[in-house]
């Protein structure tokens, strides 16, 4: 879990330099995802493996238990909306509704162009319905 | 007696313990009702811890900052989690490889809904230029939009706080609005809910399916990327 944990932020600390030095609009962190996923490419090379998607076990355990609680980490800067209120309270009308009903029509708009895209291309791999538990 | 209750309160209100003490609970309050409720996307926990912890924090009298002392330990994490999001994707590379062509092109369309709606509605309905322009990358990845909204003269702490309450109205609806549109294919909803709800859709996703989890760190990757360069282009071209 050490191990795993000093990657995740060498990772983080390798994209942030990046995105410092090279003034590239995209946070350290982002920029370190793809680092990752560009350094468990080059290992997938080296092996030769082929086949499944080969990930060391500390690595992906430890991603997978920091994942399942992600939502908990939006909860500090969520409550940071308490400073904005009043901001918000001015124009409260166009904000709200502008935010819920963009954001249905993204969801939408996305979902439809996406669906329509691998459908379009012959391939039903996406898996089965999204009942009610679907997201 | 009453003098030494304040005397703890005073310095547990100033000490890190506790505001990182009450985010957990408050958390898992939420994630505990949400749960009891069968999973209904409603129950946001995320949405219920914050609602929680700003009434606390208004009762208590504790300002924002010296709550932030405590939680920061919590927010800090989101860096290493953001970079974790590469192992759901490697996972699924097979899905990925085979479908890329239609991943960009769905996430740049996304991309264009979000903010064109979010300032066209907005606009209609009377919002300030400095409103409009805050809202705009409403649905990329806090430091992004941050960082959009900078450049194109919006508020950015505003921004921050409109990302946010646009992750949870996501993370809430999204489920009915794909059922109601008959939409199946996990990589279309996974990447939908990451378009338009960045990191807290991402979150919900990956609760509920692995697939669609890993589409959705990806769509909030990508759509970071493609607002980041799209917008302040469309900024400029529509003047003020």
């Amino acid at each position: 879990m050490l191990g795993a944990i000093t990657w995740l932020l060498a990772c983080q600390l390798a994209g942030e330099v990046i995105t410092m030095t090279t003034g590239l609009p995209l946070p350290g962190p982002v920029v370190g995802m793809a680092l990752l996923f560009a350094g468990l490419l080059i290992r997938q090379r080296i092996q030769a493996g082929g086949g499944r998607p080969d990930i060391p076990e500390d690595l992906e355990r430890t991603a997978t238990g920091l994942l399942s609680h992600l939502s908990l980490l939006f909860v500090p800067a969520g409550v940071g909306v308490m400073l904005y209120l009043p901001l918000i309270a001015e124009e409260w009308l166009p904000i709200s509704v502008s935010l819920v009903a963009s954001t249905l029509l993204t969801i939408a708009f996305t979902a439809l162009v996406m669906s329509w895209l691998v459908r379009k291309k012959g391939d039903d791999d996406g898996g089965e319905a999204g009942g009610p538990d679907g997201i | 007696m009453n003098r030494d209750l304040h005397e703890i309160w005073v310095y547990l209100a100033a000490s890190p313990l506790l505001g990182l003490t009450v985010t957990l609970i408050a958390y898992q309050a939420g994630y505990w009702l949400y749960r009891k409720s069968g999973h209904n996307p409603l129950v946001n926990p995320v949405l219920i811890a914050v609602v929680a912890l700003v009434a606390l924090l208004k009762l208590t009298d504790v300002d924002y900052l010296t709550y932030f002392e405590g939680a920061q330990f919590v927010h800090f994490l989101l860096g290493p989690a953001t970079v974790a999001l590469a192992i759901p994707l490697f996972q699924q590379l097979r899905q990925l490889r085979e479908s890329m062509l239609a991943i960009l092109v769905s996430v740049v369309a996304g991309s264009l809904m979000a903010a064109g709606s979010a300032v066209g509605i907005a606009w209609v309905l009377g919002a300030s230029r400095e409103t409009l322009l805050s809202l705009a990358p409403k649905s990329v990845t806090t430091p992004i939009a941050m960082g959009i909204a900078e450049k194109i003269g919006g508020l950015p702490s505003l921004t921050a706080v409109l990302v946010i309450l646009t992750g949870m109205t996501g993370a809430m609806f999204t489920t009915y609005m794909l059922n109601l549109l008959g939409i199946t294919d996990w990589r279309a909803r996974g990447l939908a809910i990451g378009v338009a709800s960045h990191g807290i859709g991402t979150a919900r996703a990956i609760l509920v399916h692995p697939l669609a989890g890993a589409f959705a760190g990806l769509a909030m990757g990508l759509n970071g990327i493609a607002t980041a360069l799209l917008l302040p282009l469309l900024a400029t071209w529509f003047g003020s």
